[in-house]
């Protein structure tokens, strides 16, 4: 009778736990609350086939343990109820896919008018680059790393010169703007991961990953890197901070551009 | 018992392995150290898992102490966490559960339960073990040579495993961790052909594979599967130590590493992890697939009630083996690779779900209606039931691409994986050792002491990862040394982190009580008998027990039946041997 | 991993083939034997060891084409010089080739009973395995001397790589082609020793077609063929 006991205390102490849990998301600040949806409907499947399995489990015991004189019953399968079954859990499977895969179709098309952001992780600090007043940013390559250009920007590039450098600093973006992230790593692999945002990807030097989002509401939020990077992995932080438009504009004018970056490298050199 | 007409003596031969082609052991050391005898081999092999494993579970506790309580060890810093959790994880995977599963389980009770003598290649066999035993060893060395063990993850993921960033990057841990890996593959691969060909050649007359116990369907799809996937790490890793080792390119793209160029040039990290989860995603199979087929075979043999849908069981294994080639990157959905693989890998990933939710209907449907005896490896194998199915319905978050964006890589990854394939295996390898202990010593396990480590074990485990989940989903990395002042940790998350930590301490005292109770039953067990569950299947019907070298004695077994004929309408006892063959209607006749 | 899938595909075939004969959708527990039956054994007449074999092979199969598979998906970056062959190449595929006709000379001579030709084959077969080596090595030399060393490059690398890789796996079936040879000269009726001659002749034809689909990729026809392919898909 234990085991029974117990098996439903299991099933029912898991279900209040899910319902009580002070431990739950973050409050979402992209549009990416499709993504929260989709998990619920994935709780709501799959809670009650936990539960249900586990009470009938739990129901078994309790009815058919062994008492003198008790034989099993002898069927050694059932067509119809496997076939049914079989049914039922496809068509649990695909509410959850189907759903998913059309939120993923959302998630890999950037709309066209996001503004680009590269984000560059090294071990283990975050640097960011911004384009600047033609709108582009320059090409870069990991080989032109340097301690006057810690990005690697291609000096040959007219379109990278007024490309906006934060070096180690906070990044900013404006609520309600499409921005797309483009993400590229000089040493090992890291992940751009900011919890309210729900959109995270790893960084893989050598090539340019992206994800896209809008943030939805303004405030400070933390980068986390969730890559394993090497020893100074969790402390690899960052800030986000997402800005109504003026406050952006007033942001973007106090930043440094790549000529005036280098500029000053010359002049301290010197 | 039934009468055999003499007749049959002219048919079946006394001894269907030539007496020559078996190796008798001739001293001490033949018989117990260079042994050749698969059931030898099966002890060895799980004797040095169980050791290596408790290394590891004592590396869980370290790390779980670190977690919960963040800076009060000062001896476990980042470098140590870091390299206690990549060996944990490393040890649990590969030369815990896929070396206790095959090399443990599958050599002691293919060649009983299909009524051979011995594997096919008892040489190949035994060497298979001490190449295990040597990847064990030079895998131990990583703890004892300077720098210490590789603190990469057990995933490796290059660059970073091969840089001076992560602890034993730049010297002999990686080194000896890769080295280890390809020595098992080596080791595996020698015992796997055994595996495989002894159910295709080894059989006894009757033994068709429709007639075979689940158990064997899972140990052999699951090597057929292992050997297949394993070459797939043997790559990387070959790969990778020429990347460290002679500074080619393979994995490793420009680097500019803490103000440094490096010399490397355009290679790929993610075609590592490519070829690393080919054979990964597989190896969760590999796992998963012998701890199905025994869990059945437990569950069938003690709820007196022959397994459910038996037909639909064996295909359900073999599919669930074919479809696990072609989900290995759903392990990658954030990884950079194109965005569009995410399609494909999330719908036949989810495709798997299928037959997998099929096996557990069948296995609570064999409940039902049963005669249900509470013993211990029943109680585990409820225990699995739930832990399965919990951790099993986690994976649809992971496996549906745009849901697990943002739980990858949290502590949601971490829970989900430990229930499903180490929770739930673990379960079923307690409730396979208590079930099969009478058949290798004589001696039934300790009841109480079983039942103390089952509760304290199954709850203790559940307690420990399924709040772990919520974390995950609160947004808490993994593989954080300390996550510190963030908006995912908040003091509640704390104190939870306690429990966890507690809870993983109080079951791997337990596992303490169970390694006892094996030492102490050897001795001071109750006297087991030939077939103390009063099992169907070929290992319980020996002559002898424990069985002696060559298992049968002068005669092979011969079937006649499916292994699950138990409570069968009108039989006299709950369960009919396999083989026992029906009563001779000419001999019937002629006794009335 | 579009060449490893499909491998597997061929693999899966041939397990589909062989499960198609195991009455897999029987019912077992309708069909129990009585007394007084003598079922059958239900293996293949094949020798065990010929079908370890063959499983063995299909494990070196897949570890080969998961390093082509691994080419493949490298080459694609343009830091890629492709590696010129050495004319020697084309010497030591020849020997190759000479030495899998003597192996398999060797195995009809076994079925012959022929011990005297069996001897000289098996011989004939050795003595080329072991030149193939040579040559191999010579090879890599005339490479490195010509300044095409291992790391200078992905393609040299690979090169390297899965040239030593066939080597060492030659290397492993000369070990059983020696044990065999010397127990065939030591005077070992043509009966005792034809199963070992047989198992040489079909891992030498095995390693074989690994080398000329290897040379056929080091010496770029591979990519031709992939490239025709994706010209014929789009």
């Amino acid at each position: 009778m234990a085991v029974v006991l117990i098996l439903v205390l299991v099933a029912f102490a898991s279900v209040l736990f899910h319902l009580l849990s002070p431990w739950w998301w973050t409050p979402i600040a992209s549009n990416w609350h499709y993504i929260d949806n989709t998990i619920i409907i994935t709780f709501w499947i799959t809670g009650f086939v936990f539960t249900a399995v586990v009470l009938f489990v739990a129901y078994c015991v309790f009815r058919f343990r062994h008492k003198p004189g008790n034989r099993a019953h002898y069927e050694p399968e059932n067509r119809k109820l496997e076939f049914w079954l079989a049914t039922v859990t496809t068509i649990g499977v695909v509410a959850m896919l189907a759903p998913g895969l059309f939120v993923w179709n959302q998630f890999v098309t950037v709309p066209s008018d996001a503004t680009e952001v590269e984000v560059v992780g090294q071990q283990w600090l975050w640097s960011y680059r911004l384009p600047g007043a033609n709108g582009k940013l320059g090409t870069s390559e990991t080989r032109d790393v340097s301690t006057e250009n810690p990005l690697g920007l291609n000096k040959n590039d007219a379109a990278g010169l007024d490309d906006i450098i934060i070096s180690g600093g906070e990044l900013h973006v404006p609520v309600g703007k499409p921005v797309k992230m483009l993400l590229r790593s000089i040493d090992v692999l890291h992940d751009f991961y900011v919890p309210e945002f729900r959109a995270k990807m790893d960084m893989v030097p050598g090539m340019v990953t992206y994800f896209w989002f809008t943030p939805t509401r303004t405030g400070t939020f933390e980068v986390l890197c969730a890559e394993l990077c090497g020893v100074g992995h969790p402390q690899m932080r960052g800030t986000v901070v997402v800005d109504t438009e003026a406050d952006y504009q007033n942001w973007l004018q106090q930043q440094q551009t790549f000529t005036q970056m280098m500029a000053g490298e010359v002049q301290t050199t010197n | 018992m039934v009468n055999i007409p003499s007749s049959i003596d002219d048919t079946v031969p006394a001894a269907e392995v030539e007496d020559v082609e078996l190796y008798h052991p001739h001293s001490w050391w033949t018989t117990y150290v260079f042994s050749q005898d698969a059931k030898v081999i099966a002890i060895q092999y799980s004797l040095t898992a169980i050791s290596i494993g408790l290394v590891a579970l004592v590396l869980s506790w370290l790390m779980r102490l670190q977690l919960g309580f963040p800076g009060y060890f000062t001896f476990i810093d980042a470098d140590r966490y870091y390299q206690f959790i990549t060996m944990h994880g490393m040890i649990m995977v590969i030369y815990l559960l896929t070396a206790l599963f095959l090399g443990g389980f599958g050599n002691y009770l293919i060649p009983l339960m299909l009524g051979a003598r011995d594997m096919v290649f008892p040489y190949a066999n035994m060497l298979s073990y001490w190449l295990y035993l040597l990847a064990v060893l030079v895998l131990a060395a990583g703890f004892f040579v300077p720098g210490g063990p590789t603190g990469a993850g057990w995933t490796l993921y290059p660059p970073q495993a091969i840089l001076s960033g992560t602890p034993g990057g730049q010297s002999g841990g990686i080194i000896l961790m890769l080295v280890s890996l390809i020595l098992f593959i080596i080791g595996f691969t020698m015992g796997g052909l055994n595996y495989v060909v002894t159910v295709l050649q080894g059989r006894a007359r009757g033994m068709t594979l429709m007639r075979m116990p689940l158990t064997i369907w899972g140990i052999f799809t699951a090597t057929v599967m292992a050997l297949l996937a394993f070459p797939a790490l043997f790559v990387a890793s070959v790969m990778m130590l020429f990347d460290l080792v002679l500074g080619t390119s393979f994995f490793m793209p420009a680097i500019v590493e803490m103000g440094t160029q490096l010399q490397h040039g355009g290679g790929s990290p993610i075609l590592f992890q490519h070829l690393f989860w080919f054979f990964g995603h597989p190896e969760v199979y590999i796992v998963a697939l012998p701890a199905f087929g025994i869990v059945s075979d437990l569950i069938s043999t003690h709820a007196r009630k022959n397994i459910f849908g038996y037909r639909m069981m064996v295909w359900a294994i073999v599919i669930i083996g074919a479809l696990s080639f072609i989900v290995w990157a759903h392990h990658m959905y954030v990884s950079g690779m194109n965005p569009n693989f995410g399609f494909f890998f999330a719908t036949t990933t989810l495709i798997i779900a299928v037959p997998t939710a099929i096996k557990v209907y069948n296995w609570v449907l064999t409940l039902w209606r049963g005669d249900i005896h509470l013993t211990i490896p029943m109680l585990f194998a409820l225990g699995f039931i739930v832990t399965f199915v919990n951790g099993g319905l986690t994976g649809l978050f992971l496996g549906n691409v745009v849901v697990d964006v943002p739980l990858s890589d949290t502590m949601f990854v971490v829970a989900h994986f430990h229930m499903v394939m180490g929770v739930a295996p673990i379960m079923v390898i307690f409730g396979a050792i208590y079930h099969w202990y009478p058949k290798i010593t004589g001696r039934m396990l300790d009841e109480i002491m079983g039942r103390i480590h089952f509760w304290v074990t199954f709850l203790g485990a559940y307690l420990i990862f399924f709040p772990m989940h919520y974390l995950g989903l609160l947004g808490a990395p993994r593989r954080y040394y300390e996550l510190g002042e963030s908006a995912v940790n908040p003091p509640s998350a704390h104190d939870l982190n306690v429990f966890i930590t507690l809870m993983a301490l109080t079951v791997g005292a337990a596992q303490m009580l169970f390694l006892f109770n094996l030492v102490w039953s050897l001795r001071h067990g109750k006297e087991a008998g030939g077939n103390p569950w009063r099992a169907t299947t070929l290992e319980w019907q020996t002559p002898t027990t424990p069985p002696p070298h060559g298992n049968w004695g002068k005669e092979l077994p011969v079937v006649y039946r499916w292994a699950y004929d138990y409570s069968v309408p009108g039989a006299p006892q709950d369960f009919i041997p396999q083989n026992q063959p029906n009563p001779d209607r000419l001999s019937m006749e002629n006794a009335s | 991993m579009s060449a490893m899938l499909i491998f597997l595909a061929g693999i899966a075939v041939v397990i589909t083939w062989w499960m198609a004969q195991q009455r897999l959708t029987s019912k077992p527990w309708l069909e129990v034997g009585n007394a007084g039956d003598a079922p059958r054994y239900d293996r293949s007449p094949i020798a065990t060891a010929k079908i370890g074999l063959g499983v063995f092979l299909a494990v070196v199969g897949a570890l080969f084409t998961l390093f082509i598979s691994a080419y493949f998906m490298r080459m694609g970056v343009e830091d890629w010089w492709a590696i010129p062959i050495p004319g020697l190449l084309w010497v030591n595929t020849g020997v190759l080739m000479v030495s899998s006709i003597a192996l398999q000379r060797a195995k009809t001579e076994a079925h012959k009973n022929q011990t005297g030709v069996m001897k000289i084959a098996l011989l004939a077969g050795l003595v080329t395995g072991v030149v193939f080596l040579v040559g191999q090595v010579f090879a890599w030399r005339e490479l490195t001397r010509a300044g095409y060393v291992l790391a200078d490059n992905p393609a040299n690398s690979f090169f390297y790589l899965i040239t030593g890789m066939h080597g060492l796996h030659i290397l492993g079936g000369l070990v059983a082609l020696s044990r065999t040879t010397l127990k065939a000269w030591e005077g070992a009726r043509p009966d005792r020793v034809r199963l070992s001659v047989e198992l040489c002749a079909m891992y030498w034809h095995f390693m074989l077609l690994v080398w000329l689909i290897l040379f056929a990729l080091f010496a770029g026809w591979a990519n031709d063929f992939v490239d025709i392919c994706r010209q014929l898909l789009t």
